[in-house]
């Protein structure tokens, strides 16, 4: 891309081949005013107001559409070119018919602010027809509401529905002077494709569009915003909390074009899932059960309390009776010290978190093979990756942004090979899709790598210089035949020729996977063994190359470097490392235990056999996440003493003899580490509800009356000795992050961070091959349970639907439990769609509604574990993963009949 | 074995003619005729446009089909029903809505069902000044409905139009597919008279 350089307005700028005017301009703080132009969208030049005059063409040009060319003269604020934009405005205004006066986007409209600008007569503005808008397509949504009084036509809503987010819901309808913007047959919004993202709303550069629940509850002028992270996937989205200064609630979520990583697009749960944060059903005070209930009561009795009993626990029965379960919804400062209260306080390595329910496979497979488990490549890189695999991930669900992201690669050209026994929206658009079985990517994985060594598709040079291992790894996959791998996975063989090959082939070819690589009792080896298929391709270390876990939590990343793990201590420092050990214990003045711990699936089986005695749990559920719910719950009833922190009375807390109130994300300070290894802030943006308290306090408190003090001033603090003890975070504080995250590995104060991973040599020294063979899942079909049940995430909730349930605008999309079903099963049950039907394996059933179609391959279930009042997770199967204890939520043996 | 929605209406017609554009789509897109076209490649921006929008590109059918695909739809089934267009976006991955934007931007596409005659009066300039009104005037009364409307026996439906490209003719009235020039209220009226008869 070569300089040009270019006037506006007298003064010499420099811009790029392929820039428009519009583009170049705002670069130089120049102001073009535009109605139909958006960053995230295609130019139109529809509306009129960019124009601008160019030396040597006849007419005015459109700047968003106009390319530089070299030595250009532009001017952009002539009085002709002013006198046409103010024509183009009062033309707007007559179809225009809202008041400014009762318009939420009132101070924040673009229409207004032209106006204004260019002074535009008073007698073309007229009276609102009506204050309510007009029936339309938005009628009846609780989440968006289209006003058309309101409306310029300019299509953005449209575009950015059909180019960016591909749901092709709004379409503009009818000719002339009659034009809206509807859905098709103006379906009710809700029926549509629209899949309430919310991103027609971000579009809108007047008041037609708003968020439903918003509508009167502050103006721009009264709204404060407040930049922060999203508490939901691993995306870390950045978004600003708008809150009304007055009332002091949040009244809407927006985001800013041009943040990273997210450039101003969310989805639904980003943009309407805030709500549980003022939800009346916060806890506020602490509470204490005596008899069986729980009473009210001042911190100081709690503490103490907790304190107490937990120092009594450890006396009796040895550290290793209590255990710690961290949170990976929880900031990085607040599992730094959940692990170091675990090993100070507790003298016991029993810390976990949720990693352990969802990516731990990913953790130790990829530190196996590479040294290092994480994601190795950025989201701005997503784009760029010429060939995707996709493999157990659903991305346009569970990773919405990242979804973007893939989209825009797709928009390009890219190729697109998905591995899922779902037809999902990617596998849908994939140029191969293999519905395998659930639970044979193994075999699938292995099949691919013999043909690729067989046609020498694989890169012997990368192979021989950066990795080791490959003789014996090589030897194991002969026995795994395409014509093999075909029969156990139930695909047509050449299209696992095909995969392989367009894998092996792409420049570059980059992997993404998700929990339907992980949840399974190989979980770990389906790690390993795409390990494998990168470094046989030589398609990692690269831009846009690499092994991608997209991580599932807010801050799941966060939660394992900050070593909330039975063996490592922050940035996956061994626990075993004496030379760790004693850099650790000066720092702390304590000497902590050598053993490992346990896991959170240990210490729900220590429980049920009376080993474990206390249990501290932060902002976790295990009740509804963990697998076999009927054993879960007795398991922990067993337990002598259980305190919760928590934002709301969860399944668990009510099990607990302390819950202690929590702030939730939108009340504190601190920071969260994305999918991207990226570090970022969150800030309070309001005040706590009652007494309610940051989790790091409360743990604090918790430390102290123990007997181990720990006191900081703020999150600030917790970070800074969080990073002086961690060297992949060394050069990382709150202030370098204020702005733009980091991403690690960023060792020093003036290192950039890492966009990614192990360029000309991988972290372990060299790519370590693992030979892996296929098992098959713990539970197989037999009669009386012929199908296979794999549980998963929806876009419209997020795991235990805590949070997302107290979205009204979630809820009237999604609030009950369903299963997918094939046709072909469900005819041959006699089931309709839309039945009642009870679901059963060996733990347990329940009930739910059918989802008919082709979605699942047949033989095949699915369900989401959204809905704590028809939890899925009684049914799903307590076998482990041999390596991290991660359970096979994806495969069990299943029997439904109609209710 | 795919899934197929249960529907009310027969959609082995719209299966046809999808069949027959597929067919064509696949010959005009072989390499040759292709790079004949303006020299685009696979890689080309509306290649990548129709990938975008569902539909693959490479001998499948487009968004630029539409148009056809929606009025051979109207001449199988006498309008556009919903089910049908379903289908149309369920295998081509043309979007329902982009349809539906495309369908109300032109007159000539009906969603509703349509009379088995279809008259349509022309308002514009030229036959205004010789005497349309007079002629919509009695087309209305003889029928018994409005601009847009259908007769209850679904024999006639009558809309009105701005030009139907034959001033020399005006004032103009269409009936199927038969232009009916230097109309008056009586021609008009015998010329329905005239069809009513045949109809029974």
């Amino acid at each position: 891309m070569a300089d040009i350089k270019v006037t506006i307005n007298g003064k010499n700028v420099t811009g790029k081949t392929g820039q428009t005017i519009l583009e170049l301009a705002k670069e130089n703080k120049i102001k073009i005013p535009h109605l139909c132009n958006d960053r995230r969208i295609k130019p139109v030049g529809a509306c009129r107001m960019c124009l601008v005059d160019v030396e040597g063409q006849r007419n005015p040009v459109t700047a968003c559409t106009f390319e530089i060319t070299p030595d250009m003269v532009i001017q952009t604020d002539t009085d002709e070119i002013r006198q046409l934009r103010k024509t183009v405005l009062e033309l707007l205004f007559y179809e225009h018919r809202g008041s400014c006066a009762t318009c939420d986007a009132n101070g924040d409209c673009k229409l207004q602010r032209y106006a204004y600008d260019y002074q535009i007569s008073e007698d073309v503005i007229k009276a609102a027809e009506t204050a309510q808008p007009k029936e339309n397509y938005s009628t009846g949504s609780e989440a968006i509401e289209y006003d058309s009084n309101k409306c310029i036509r300019c299509g953005r809503c449209v575009r950015i529905c059909e180019e960016v987010q591909m749901a092709n819901a709004l379409t503009f309808k009818g000719r002339a002077s009659n034009v809206e913007v509807s859905t098709a047959f103006d379906i009710a919004l809700i029926d549509s494709t629209c899949v309430i993202c919310g991103q027609c709303i971000s579009a809108c550069p007047t008041g037609a569009l708003y968020e439903k629940y918003s509508k009167g509850k502050g103006q721009t002028k009264e709204l404060k915003k407040v930049r922060t992270t999203c508490p939901y996937c691993g995306v870390g989205c950045q978004m600003d909390l708008n809150v009304n200064t007055t009332t002091k609630k949040i009244v809407r979520v927006t985001s800013e074009k041009s943040c990273v990583p997210n450039d101003g697009n969310l989805c639904v749960k980003g943009r309407f899932g805030f709500h549980y944060v003022h939800s009346d059903k916060r806890l506020t005070k602490p509470l204490i059960k005596e008899n069986g209930q729980f009473r009210e009561a001042e911190w100081d009795e709690a503490i103490a309390l907790v304190g107490k009993r937990l120092k009594e626990i450890r006396d009796k029965y040895g550290p290793d009776s209590i255990a710690f379960l961290s949170s990976c919804r929880c900031t990085n400062e607040e599992n730094y010290l959940m692990q170091k209260i675990a090993r100070t306080a507790g003298g016991t390595n029993n810390i976990d978190q949720c990693a352990t329910t969802c990516h731990a496979p990913t953790v130790a497979g990829l530190a196996s093979s590479f040294g290092s488990g994480a994601m190795t490549n950025s989201i701005d890189e997503v784009k760029d990756v010429q060939t995707f695999f996709i493999i157990g991930s659903n991305p346009t669900e569970a990773h919405p942004i990242i979804g973007l992201e893939m989209k825009k690669a797709l928009a390009k050209g890219a190729k697109l090979v998905v591995c899922d026994p779902r037809k999902t929206w990617v596998a849908k658009h994939a140029d191969v899709h293999i519905q395998h079985k659930p639970g044979t990517d193994n075999m699938l994985t292995n099949a691919m790598m013999n043909y690729i060594i067989e046609n020498d598709f694989h890169a012997k040079e990368f192979v021989a210089n950066r990795c080791e291992d490959f003789e014996q790894f090589r030897e194991n996959l002969k026995d795994y035949t395409i014509e093999k791998a075909a029969k156990e996975c139930g695909v047509d063989a050449d299209l696992i020729r095909k995969a392989a090959e367009m894998y092996a082939k792409g420049t570059p070819s980059s992997i993404f996977y998700t929990l339907g690589i992980t949840e399974h009792t190989c979980g770990t080896e389906n790690v390993q063994n795409l390990a494998n298929l990168a470094m046989l391709c030589g398609q990692i270390g690269k831009p846009s190359s690499g092994v991608n876990p997209l991580r599932g939590q807010n801050n799941v990343q966060g939660g394992c470097d900050m070593g909330a793990i039975y063996s490592v201590l922050p940035g996956y420092q061994k626990v075993a490392d004496p030379v760790v050990r004693e850099k650790f214990e000066k720092a702390w003045d304590i000497k902590f235990p050598t053993n490992i711990g346990g896991r959170v699936t240990d210490f729900i089986e220590q429980a049920g056999d009376g080993i474990l005695r206390g249990f501290y749990c932060l902002g976790e559920d295990p009740v509804l996440s963990e697998p076999n719910q009927a054993k879960v719950i007795e398991s922990l009833k067993k337990l002598e003493f259980i305190i919760c922190q928590e934002i709301f009375m969860s399944e668990t807390a009510k099990l607990a003899d302390v819950v202690l109130p929590a702030t939730s994300w939108a009340e504190k300070n601190g920071t969260f580490t994305n999918s991207e290894r990226r570090v970022q802030r969150i800030r309070k943006a309001v005040d706590a509800p009652g007494q309610a308290k940051p989790d790091w306090q409360i743990t604090c408190l918790i430390s102290t009356a123990m007997g181990y003090p720990m006191s900081y001033n703020n999150a600030s603090e917790v970070f800074d000795e969080m990073a002086s003890l961690t060297p992949s975070y060394g050069g990382i504080s709150f202030d370098r992050i204020d702005k733009i995250g980091l991403q690690w590995p960023c060792p020093d104060p003036d290192h950039p961070g890492t966009g990614y991973l192990h360029k000309d040599k991988f972290v372990r020294g060299k790519g370590l091959f693992h030979k892996i063979k296929f098992r098959h899942p713990a539970e197989t079909t037999d009669e009386d349970y012929p199908l296979i049940l794999s549980t998963g995430r929806t876009l419209y909730n997020y795991n235990i639907g805590n949070m997302t349930q107290k979205s009204k605008p979630i809820r009237q999309k999604q609030s009950r439990n369903f299963i997918e079903m094939h046709f072909s099963d469900a005819e041959k049950l006699g089931v309709k769609k839309g039945d009642k039907v009870n679901v059963r394996t060996r733990r347990g059933d329940i009930t739910v509604e059918a989802v008919i179609g082709d979605k699942v391959r047949p033989g095949a279930l699915w369900m989401p574990f959204h809905f704590i009042d028809q939890p899925t997770n009684k049914l799903t199967n307590d076998a482990f993963d041999n390596i991290t204890r991660t359970a096979e939520y994806k495969v069990c043996a299943a029997a439904v009949k109609k209710a | 074995m795919a899934y197929k929605p249960e529907l009310d209406i027969d959609i082995s017609l719209v299966e046809a003619i999808l069949d027959r554009i597929e067919q064509a789509r696949q010959v005009s897109s072989s390499p040759e005729v292709a790079d004949a076209h303006q020299g685009r490649v696979s890689s080309s921006p509306q290649v990548a446009d129709a990938r975008r929008v569902g539909g693959a590109a490479g001998g499948k059918v487009s968004g630029d089909d539409l148009i056809p695909i929606l009025q051979e739809i109207q001449e199988a089934y006498g309008y556009l029903p919903r089910p049908v267009l379903d289908r149309v976006s369920e295998r081509t991955g043309i979007p329902a809505s982009r349809m539906y934007g495309v369908i109300t931007f032109y007159d000539q596409f009906y969603l509703e069902p349509h009379g088995k005659h279809n008259v349509r009066c022309c308002r514009g300039t030229a036959c205004h000044v010789s005497g349309g009104k007079k002629v919509i005037n009695s087309v209305k009364s003889a029928l018994g409905i409005e601009d847009g409307e259908t007769t209850g026996d679904m024999l006639f439906s009558m809309e009105t139009v701005t030009c139907l490209g034959a001033c020399a003719l005006s004032p103009v009235m269409v009936v199927d597919n038969t232009y009916h020039g230097r109309m008056s209220a009586r021609r008009a009226e015998q010329v329905l008279q005239q069809l009513k008869v045949e109809e029974g």
